[in-house]
């Protein structure tokens, strides 16, 4: 993965910068230590590694507008950073570029129950969000798996999803306000405890923008009330075409659960060594669908998801009759990256997004693909919607082994975009996709978005190398180029 | 004044093309539904976007349709309702209060307007519905961004910036959007005879019990008699409303908690599916505040604790009818035009607490005259500007709609 080339120019002032950045945040809040910053070389794409030219830890969102407004004006690139758990390599140091971390943000500021919503720091993890307003029954809903670690400010950047965003959505839809520090050295308020704000809808545009437009110094949550019940029905399948097809009946007859995971027999049979789940081991497919909500839809809504999976011929189908049960039906799921973990030296997760319908073609285009490549591959989904993470099985200490992964991840998320869908689903696209963004997108997609860019950001210094295959200036991308127009259709009546 | 009427694609890009050379501003039209809303444009000459209709895909067991931004909303309804889907985020039909008849507009204009109805609270608004898009630039670029799937955040989520954005920053030439099953039932508990601090009150407990509300309104004593709904027209009292939606034995058992649980406020009521969508789209439309015409037209959003307070330090100041929506987070309110339509106290009104008025209703004289979306800080102006900028750097697409030149 080729990243911008280091200015040797920045890298030579890198005292002056660091003096500058202790200027700015005193104390502890700069760290220049190889030691020290070896904690910060990598996130969860730990096969990138990076040594950051300083890192710096504000505490106020005026020393992060300071930071920025200082790194603007040197020239210097910033990479912003949360809990550093992203999976695409988001977070990856530049070695001429300043690591600025929001681990010090770490307060959650106010619980509004009247209004539904909870401001927090960005450094405030996604599970504490949860934490803090569950003992009056409410909860913050989108649920990415590494919520236990991961922050929200780092939530927002990846717009993160988890399985229940098919009945709640992402991050993107369970906001309500942002304070965003620019690179021109402001700090803006976007949206509030209000739904809707007019404008252009700045908010929709920086979640997901992965630390390339401006770094959130604060977040408004919507909190929701915890669903009264939850139930969860285990279901084995022959095929992967009955699981995918009952998926899309459950959908089609109205029903939109909480949750519906799906694994492929590998994946069932190596979470089934791991924890005993007590999944069926020789079950191609395995559905985990949950209903949430009144305890009297919940137990209405199982019944018919129930005759559904029968009608399309489920060979096991169990429903959760306690919270320890509904636990257990999860337990194989949830543990189902370290399970692979277990029975491969090394795996890569990728995150491509299909339309529902194409699921058994793209298992059996990655059946193929493993026959190809030579190397194994498990799958688990967020099927009901169409949210793949196929786990490929290598090795890295053999040589070739990683080089052969990364091209059948490759391959797998061409054929996503092939049959309708997209490259990444809520992992972002990272260092780790960004050179195939070609295959979604057209040279004029591209620059559209870099020119949005380019509008925060116009020289290029907010975590550049990430997401945009190629890096273009700002004054290049502006140009026109439009021919001289002829009057249009001529030949059509104008009124 | 010429009007450019594009057959398809090739022709806005042609259009667009030509009006970038000649620096030379257009008015984008899907339909003209959504026209007088806005500041009023002066632009020489018209792109319309009308022959671009029709539906391009649907499915709906994977929830999602395509269609050209001019499709209509009655052709996009009535294929909704042959697979008894919706769009979940209920647009609203602002046809009736410029007095037109409803059910005109195009799908490009909901999307362009981001306005949701009172489903808002539970679905999201037009801006979370809305997946992907393909558009000409101001720049005479066409360009695509998202896709049809709803888990994507492959690149920025360019649907957010265009939905809302009034056509200031590209002409749709096609979008596709998320849709949803309709609930098999739709009952509403109602409460007669609150103030609007008590229903402020009601809404919020309604909402944060674990019920699943998915709308809560509320219609003071002078508008109730306009409803269609004869127990709230009839009732001679205000109506808090309380939506619940979903399987036939759930809703029929929660409207019976919610009811129970709001009888400490007033005497309760309850409306059944025909009398409940009826009702909800009253409310959507704001059809309370039709009559009288002259009468300019704000929605305000407000966060919904503070919706009354908001409320009282308008009409102290002011005559206004009004009624809430989004548990209070949202005003309705028609106030006598005059010079600036109460423009400046209506602001004041929420500076403390934070939110947005637009003015969706009044005389093209009032509309030119004061910010009818709410004003941009400094920085907030100068980035979307910027934003802007960076698809119509020449300022050809409905110039001056939003703020300023935006």
């Amino acid at each position: 993965m080729l990243m911008p080339k280091p200015s040797q120019e920045i890298i030579a002032k890198r005292s002056a910068i660091v003096a500058a950045l202790q200027a700015i945040v005193p104390g502890e809040g700069v760290i220049t230590s190889d030691d020290e910053m070896r904690a910060y070389e990598t996130d969860g794409l730990s096969a990138y590694r990076q040594m950051p030219l300083v890192v710096t830890l504000p505490e106020t969102p005026e020393q992060v507008a300071a930071v920025l407004a200082y790194c603007a004006g040197a020239g210097v690139k910033v990479v912003p950073r949360g809990s550093g758990t992203s999976l695409s390599g988001g977070a990856l140091p530049l070695a001429d570029g300043v690591i600025l971390g929001l681990g010090k943000f770490n307060r959650i500021l106010d619980v509004d129950y009247e209004n539904r919503c909870a401001v927090v720091q960005p450094g405030v993890t996604n599970l504490a969000i949860t934490h803090a307003v569950q003992s009056e029954g409410f909860y913050y809903a989108p649920d990415p798996s590494s919520q236990i670690a991961c922050s929200i400010g780092g939530n927002v950047a990846e717009n993160a999803g988890g399985v229940h965003c098919l009945k709640y959505g992402l991050t993107t839809n369970n906001l309500l306000g942002l304070q965003l520090a620019t690179l021109d050295g402001e700090i803006m308020r976007i949206g509030g405890r209000h739904l809707d704000s007019g404008g252009y809808d700045l908010m929709g545009l920086l979640t997901g923008s992965e630390g390339l437009l401006g770094v959130v110094t604060e977040v408004t949550v919507r909190i929701l009330r915890k669903p009264t019940t939850a139930r969860a029905v285990l279901i084995g399948f022959p095929s992967s075409e009955a699981a995918g097809e009952t998926v899309a009946a459950v959908i089609g007859a109205g029903i939109i659960p909480g949750g519906m995971e799906m694994m492929d027999n590998p994946a069932i049979n190596a979470a089934e060594d791991f924890v005993n789940a007590g999944y069926p081991r020789d079950a191609q497919a395995l559905l985990i669908v949950e209903l949430d909500g009144p305890k009297i839809e919940v137990d209405f809504l199982i019944d018919r998801v129930r005759q559904i999976a029968e009608g399309k011929g489920a060979t096991t189908l169990r429903v959760s009759e306690s919270e320890a049960e509904r636990d257990s039906f999860w337990a194989g799921r949830k543990s189902a990256f370290p399970a692979v973990g277990r029975i491969s030296p090394d795996y890569m997760c990728m995150d491509g997004t299909i339309p529902r319908q194409a699921l058994p073609e793209i298992l059996k285009r990655m059946a193929e693909m493993s026959n190809r490549h030579g190397l194994r591959v498990a799958n688990v989904f967020h099927a009901g919607d169409g949210n793949l993470h196929p786990l490929i099985l290598f090795d890295a200490n053999q040589p070739g082994q990683l080089e052969r992964a990364e091209a059948f991840g490759a391959d797998i998320l061409k054929s996503c975009v092939e049959l309708g869908g997209v490259l990444t689903g809520e992992h972002g696209v990272g260092i780790e996709k960004r050179d195939l963004m070609g295959e979604m997108f057209t040279e004029a997609d591209l620059a559209q978005q870099q020119r949005v860019k380019c509008a925060f950001d116009p020289d290029g210094l907010l975590n550049p190398g990430k997401v945009f295959p190629n890096l273009h200036r700002c004054a290049e991308l502006g140009r026109m180029h439009v021919q001289r127009g002829q009057l249009p259709f001529p030949d059509i009546p104008r009124f | 004044m010429t009007v450019f009427k594009a057959r398809d694609d090739k022709d806005v890009l042609e259009a667009v093309s030509w009006a970038v050379s000649e620096k030379s501003a257009l008015e984008l039209l899907c339909g003209g539904g959504q026209r007088a809303l806005g500041r009023p444009l002066q632009t020489a000459d018209t792109l319309d976007l009308s022959g671009l209709a029709g539906i391009r895909l649907y499915e709906p067991a994977e929830l999602v349709l395509g269609a050209g931004p001019a499709t209509s909303r009655q052709t996009i309804l009535q294929a909704l309702d042959g697979a008894d889907q919706m769009m979940a985020f209920e647009p609203v039909d602002l046809g009736p209060l410029y007095g037109r008849d409803p059910g005109q507009g195009s799908i490009g204009g909901i999307f362009s307007l981001n306005l949701a109805g009172p489903r808002r609270l539970k679905a999201g608004a037009a801006r979370d519905h809305l997946l992907g898009f393909q558009a000409v630039s101001g720049r005479a670029e066409m360009f695509k961004s998202g896709g049809r799937v709803v888990k994507n955040v492959t690149g920025y989520d360019l649907s957010k910036l265009m939905a809302g954005s009034f056509g200031t920053l590209a002409a749709l030439t096609d979008v596709t959007f998320k849709v949803m099953p309709k609930p098999e039932k739709t009952w509403t508990a109602l409460v007669y005879g609150l103030e609007a601090a008590q229903a402020i009150g009601a809404m919020s407990a309604a909402m944060n019990s674990p019920h699943e509300v998915s709308s809560a309104g509320f219609v003071p004593a002078d508008l109730a008699p306009k409803s269609a709904v004869s127990r709230i027209s009839q009732s001679g009292q205000s109506v808090t409303a309380i939506r619940i939606e979903g399987p036939g034995p759930s809703v029929s058992e929660r409207v019976m908690e919610i009811k129970k649980m709001l009888a400490e406020f007033g005497p309760t009521d309850e409306l059944h599916s025909t009398n409940s969508n009826l009702f909800w789209a009253e409310m959507r439309d704001a059809l309370y505040l039709v009559a009288p015409m002259e009468r300019a037209v704000w929605r305000i959003s407000v966060p919904p604790r503070d919706g009354a307070a908001v409320l009282a330090a308008i009409a102290s100041r002011h005559q206004v009818s009004y009624f809430f929506d989004w548990a209070g987070g949202l005003i309705w309110l028609a106030v006598a035009p005059g010079v600036d339509a109460a423009a400046t106290d209506i602001r004041a009104s929420f500076a403390a607490c934070g939110g947005h008025a637009t003015l969706i209703r009044a005389p093209a004289e009032v509309r030119a005259a004061v910010p009818v979306f709410q004003p941009l800080g400094t920085a907030g102006l100068a980035l979307s500007q910027r934003i802007k900028a960076s698809f119509d750097p020449e300022n050809i697409l409905n110039p001056g709609r939003m703020h300023g030149d935006i």
